[in-house]
């Protein structure tokens, strides 16, 4: 029997397939603006600091390794960062599916008598909707990196893994700061301007008060180590480590994949990850912690370990490498197609090359966003080569569209049209009739373009158009010039 | 997510006992033992000289648009006194060598750490630490929150940080500083502290991905640099 998979969240069932969602996203010129300037900025900052390090291919692969070392062994290595964990005086949780793990942190923010809680950016959290889950049950969640912060208030989905408002420009920005922020706490102040500086002094403002009152915080984790039982968390703004540090109660929703071996591949690792993700030497802060310091931040300390899919995702040889992901965006910045489409129409948390083969992994192939994904790209192979764990990501999307096919068992548009084509070139008279009927098209269409046809051919001409047809075929010339004796 | 099955039932059955059941389901494939690949390599950049490293640790730090000064030892009171002669209060952790308060300005009030509240902590302009470790080529100072640097709250609240890095303290790259850093290292015991890696102000790039300083961790960092050999 298979492992489960995960569980499509409400906010993104019925997704329409990719292309089409693709297509509405290419409409939007202001987003379309804003994403290549934000890629653009990024991927020279990324690549300038790449280059500083002339080892940069030995530190990949060491990265590599390290998380293929963890995946081979996953029970031994979580075992051991249970027991660790545990020694330090941290609580510790499995869940095996979000719904699991909501009831779980939902049940311990409830027993600390909380109405509200501050949140480190999560993607494990966001995976499983936490924040819904905490609003259903009348506590309120407030993000407090800069950029979720933006979306929650601006009721947005996140549209990428690193700066999720990516999308929004500072004058959108500035106009949902004076609409919303008076609505949950303090209001921006009346003179706010669209200069980023004051933008993130308003959210510096808006949050001071939520994070000196708040006695529950919830993060994830970047990295969480075996050998120690300790819990890393880069991140830039300080947000990070006022949730981390003030309140009395922390917990830390990490996903299984999230181990890491030895304190040791922190070396590695924080060479990585803020050089790919940020395009910084060093991210501005990176807190560790080890369950509970005495007298020295939060005494009470869960850590809830999440599968949620990724036991199914562990169980495919070729696909598990997905899995040493370490959530930098790098593949989403170098993307092509990200850039152009922006993260929504990936219907998943996880946009962009990473989503692409994450999600159908996760998920399933089941539903038509899922389906779709594998084909979200034009295998130029960009994103493989800014990994900083070397996921093969081109090839892994080969091997997923081959499991669509598989799943899918002959009845896609183009099973059916490679039958047809079998059929005509099986025989020279079906092909000579097919080309007398193609080049009847061409005279009679001259130079007209055909943008768009009906039928099975319609998706492929929704991004394309159809190539002229010629008004002769080789094999009709060449019977012409046979006739005419030819020119030897 | 069976939804048929009562989630009494299911959390009657252990969740880590599926989940590692499930891991090892996955992994039938994977024949080499645990921690066959030995340990973790250290990949780092060479240092050329002492000197280099010392430099290139002033030029990434200060690349952060943090203010750096260098001085000898003898000199620390004095850089401390001019850090912080503009605000009206600055924090103290416990263990702080009190020669380094010796030409403390008359006007700035001093507070030392006796269990002040996260608000009380707010109403405080600056804070002076220590730190513990300091990383050239990336621009980063390590805060293992020993004597000298509080615990983290201290370092985080107020909006100046005066930190004081001797350049014996300083490595050349992450490596070093992760194994000078290892639990065994820092405490000789198994339990390793909170630690917090500072590299420059606190700072977003959340807007259009254009690099602000300032955002919630202290907006001005202020680094001295003693010069002990």
């Amino acid at each position: 029997m298979s492992n489960p998979m995960q569980t499509t969240s409400p906010t993104f069932v019925g997704m329409p397939k990719f292309p089409k969602a693709a297509k509405k996203a290419l409409g939007n010129t202001q987003q379309r603006r804003n994403l290549a300037h934000a890629t653009g900025v990024i991927r020279a900052k990324r690549a300038r600091v790449v280059g500083e390090v002339p080892e940069w291919e030995a530190l990949r692969l060491a990265g590599a390794q390290a998380k293929d070392e963890t995946l081979g062994h996953l029970a031994a290595y979580l075992e051991m960062l249970e027991a660790n964990l545990a020694r330090n005086g941290a609580q510790v949780h499995w869940a095996r599916d979000a719904e699991e793990a909501n009831r779980i942190v939902v049940g311990l923010v409830q027993a600390k008598g909380a109405g509200e809680v501050v949140k480190v950016k999560s993607m494990a959290t966001q995976e499983i909707e936490l924040n819904e889950a905490l609003e259903a049950a009348g506590i309120h969640a407030w993000e407090t990196d800069l950029a979720e912060l933006i979306v929650q208030l601006g009721h947005d989905r996140p549209s990428h893994i690193l700066v999720p408002a990516i999308h929004r420009n500072r004058s959108e920005i500035r106009e949902i700061f004076r609409r919303e922020m008076g609505l949950v706490g303090r209001p921006a102040p009346d003179d706010l301007s669209d200069e980023p500086r004051r933008l993130a002094e308003a959210a510096r403002l808006h949050l001071r008060e939520k994070f000196l009152r708040a006695t529950v915080a919830i993060s994830g984790a970047n990295f969480a180590i075996a050998d120690t039982g300790s819990l890393v968390v880069v991140e830039s703004e300080g947000n990070g480590r006022m949730c981390l540090t003030l309140p009395e109660t922390l917990i830390s929703v990490v996903g299984i994949e999230k181990v890491l071996p030895s304190w040791q591949d922190l070396g590695t690792f924080l060479q990585l990850l803020p050089r790919s993700s940020t395009g910084e030497r060093m991210n501005p802060y990176t807190s560790i912690w080890s369950g509970v310091h005495e007298g020295d931040g939060p005494q009470e300390v869960h850590v809830v370990l999440i599968d949620n899919g990724r036991t199914h995702v562990l169980a495919d040889p070729v696909g598990r490498q997905a899995l040493r992901c370490i959530r930098c965006s790098a593949c989403l910045n170098t993307c092509p197609v990200y850039e152009r489409a922006g993260g929504h129409a990936y219907g998943s948390v996880y946009p962009g090359p990473i989503g692409s083969i994450l999600n159908p992994q996760l998920r399933g192939v089941a539903s038509e966003v899922d389906r779709s994904l594998p084909y979200a790209s034009s295998l130029c192979g960009a994103c493989f080569e800014v990994c900083p764990v070397r996921i093969d990501i081109p090839s892994l999307l080969v091997h997923l569209r081959a499991k669509v096919v598989e799943a899918a068992d002959g009845t896609t548009h183009e099973a059916r049209a490679m039958r047809a084509m079998a059929w005509m070139f099986g025989d020279h008279r079906r092909l000579e009739a097919a080309q007398r009927a193609a080049t009847v098209g061409g005279r009679v269409l001259g130079d007209h373009t055909i943008r768009h046809v009906p039928g099975p051919m319609g998706p492929w001409t929704g991004a394309r158009d159809v190539p002229h047809l010629p008004t002769q075929s080789f094999r009709q010339w060449w019977a012409k010039r046979e006739r005419k004796g030819g020119a030897r | 997510m069976t939804t048929d099955v009562d989630p009494a039932v299911r959390q009657g059955r252990s969740a880590k006992d599926e989940i590692l059941s499930r891991i090892r389901a996955a992994t039938p494939d994977v024949t080499s033992p645990v921690g066959a690949r030995g340990a973790a390599p250290r990949v780092e950049q060479p240092a050329s000289s002492r000197a280099e490293t010392v430099e290139l640790f002033v030029e990434n730090v200060e690349d952060y648009k943090a203010a750096v000064v260098r001085v000898a030892p003898d000199g620390i009171a004095q850089a401390v006194a001019d850090a912080v002669r503009d605000v009206g209060s600055v924090v103290v952790p416990g263990g702080l060598d009190a020669a380094y308060l010796s030409a403390w300005p008359g006007a700035v009030r001093r507070v030392s750490d006796d269990g002040l509240s996260s608000a009380d902590l707010d109403a405080i302009d600056g804070v002076v630490t220590t730190a513990s470790v300091g990383i050239a080529t990336t621009g980063t100072i390590v805060l293992d929150h020993g004597p000298g640097m509080g615990r983290r709250a201290l370092s985080l609240v107020p909006d100046l940080h005066v930190c004081i890095v001797r350049t014996s303290q300083v490595v050349h790259d992450v490596p070093e500083a992760v194994a000078r850093l290892a639990p065994g290292a820092v405490t000789g015991g198994g339990h390793v502290g909170p630690q917090t890696w500072i590299s420059g102000p606190s700072a977003t790039s959340d807007i259009e991905l254009d690099r602000v300083e300032g955002v919630h961790g202290p907006r001005t960092l202020h680094v001295i640099v003693v010069d002990d050999g």
